[in-house]
């Protein structure tokens, strides 16, 4: 059994004062899917985006490949250092609610972005990587339109491959199908699905029930500031045990037919 | 009326005019760049995490943002001199006052520009791992500064019509040179008509190529 390749230990954080969750524990092994539900302001997307150290966690240590990143204060909180948060972030990578594509680059130029930045790949290989992980979303026809002339979906898609182009260990997606038009939705959710068949590590924050239930391997469900509770889909979904747990998935079910 | 135009006595002194627009052109050029990259400097140091380089960003900003320029000139010419030993041509004292002034305003444009920028961008830059200069340099400025020309356009033709200001240290541009050449043929009214149209006639091309600049950075949206 290899180490897990992501660690959360601990982990808190408030804004101001007020604790949005604390005292989080979370292993992730190669392979894991995890999806994280809960109510809005739970601290989902706060979680997702405390692994790569967007929000700065006010305590608690976050682990990849079994090494601590950031180094202990004295007063005990950790701090990261700039070279540190890069390395971190180049093996998690992050697809957005918004896309946040790149607005002035073309298509290929937003994948190749940080092949060319982050890596120093030189332009035309990287170029090529673009390309190929456009084909792989779909989108190698559009490779040099700007952003502003794609649909929400396929904006997405440009922002998976752009995360993908990296070569991350973990990838996290941070509600990736809430800014989308219904009908949008579908083609987005069938390159995660892919991507999950592919085996590839992912933490997903999500509304959609029904997606985490068929792709995740394990859900964790948060509430009152913690993991209220966690376990297979099955477990979580289909038997919920504990009652906020029941509540929220009546409250989705409500209008099902 | 029956005054009667006499714009020969002017064209009579065009290499008087010519070497004015040489002068003027020059100062403009130093400062506009000067000017810019101060300003950008300063911007960035505006929204620096440092209080220190905040807290001197913004000093700078208020003190040549309220201070008149024509003071300024003065000021760097005859005072400066008194407190350090260095000789301060009307040259060096004409691009002190006018870079310092226009980078204090470029500065805010700049602070803007970065402002209006969505977090997520920042965001989406860090989560590729850049470090804060990649990001800055690929990501953020790019988008900003094609946000600020317009704003950029008029600082830049404002810094083109401030170099008449050198005039009050004597620099040789074409206001000088048009003085000149009025106290010597008592034609004021020709003179600085020529001369606004000299200004006029180069300043509004520049602009015109701004704009095609302008359209051409669009072509994304």
């Amino acid at each position: 059994m290899s180490s897990p390749i992501l660690q959360l230990n601990g982990l808190a954080k408030s804004f101001g004062g007020i604790e949005v969750f604390r005292n989080i524990d979370l292993e992730v092994n190669a392979g894991d899917r995890i999806a994280i539900l809960g109510a809005s302001g739970s601290g989902k997307s706060t979680l997702l985006r405390c692994v790569n150290v967007l929000e700065t966690p006010n305590s608690g240590e976050i682990a990849v490949d079994g090494k601590t990143v950031g180094s202990k204060q004295r007063s005990g909180a950790l701090k990261y250092t700039e070279r540190e948060l890069c390395t971190l972030r180049q093996k998690v990578g992050m697809v957005f609610q918004q896309f946040n594509l790149f607005p002035h680059m073309t298509v290929a130029n937003n994948v190749a972005e940080g092949l060319k930045v982050v890596k120093g790949i030189a332009s035309d290989k990287a170029r090529g990587r673009a390309v190929s992980e456009l084909q792989r979303v779909g989108l190698a026809e559009k490779a040099d339109e700007f952003p502003s002339r794609l649909s929400g979906g396929q904006k997405q898609r440009v922002a998976i491959a752009r995360a993908l182009a990296m070569d991350p260990e973990i990838l996290l997606f941070d509600e990736p199908t809430s800014a989308l038009d219904p009908a949008l939705v579908g083609e987005v959710l069938s390159v995660i699905e892919q991507l999950a068949n592919e085996g590839r590590t992912m933490l997903l924050v999500t509304h959609e029930i029904g997606f985490a239930y068929h792709m995740a391997t394990r859900i964790v469900f948060l509430a009152e500031g913690g993991i209220y509770e966690t376990g297979t889909p099955d477990d979580v979904l289909k038997n919920p045990k504990r009652p906020l747990t029941q509540q929220f998935l009546a409250d989705h079910q409500r209008f099902h037919f | 009326m029956s005054y009667h135009w006499n714009f020969a006595s002017v064209f009579d002194n065009w290499w008087a005019l010519a070497i004015g627009v040489v002068g003027t052109l020059k100062l403009f050029v130093v400062c506009l760049v000067i000017g810019m990259s101060v300003g950008l400097i300063v911007g960035l140091g505006r929204r620096s995490s440092r209080r220190p380089v905040r807290w001197l960003s913004t000093a700078f900003v208020e003190f040549f943002r309220n201070t008149p320029v024509l003071v300024q000139i003065l000021w760097f010419y005859y005072a400066l001199p008194i407190l350090v030993p260095i000789e301060v041509s009307p040259f060096l004292a004409a691009i002190l006052g006018i870079s310092l002034n226009s980078a204090a305003y470029s500065a805010e444009i700049f602070r803007g520009g970065i402002q209006s920028i969505e977090p997520g961008q920042w965001e989406a830059a860090r989560a590729l791992g850049m470090t804060w200069l990649q990001c800055m340099r690929r990501i953020i400025l790019p988008q900003s500064i094609r946000r600020v020309i317009p704003s950029l356009t008029n600082r830049g033709v404002e810094i083109f019509k401030m170099s008449t200001l050198a005039s009050v240290v004597a620099y040789v541009e074409l206001l000088q040179q048009g003085k000149l050449i009025a106290s010597l043929n008592f034609n004021p009214l020709e003179v600085y008509t020529v001369i606004a149209a000299i200004f006029l006639i180069i300043l509004y091309p520049i602009v015109r190529v701004t704009y095609a600049v302008e359209r051409r950075l669009a072509r994304s949206d």
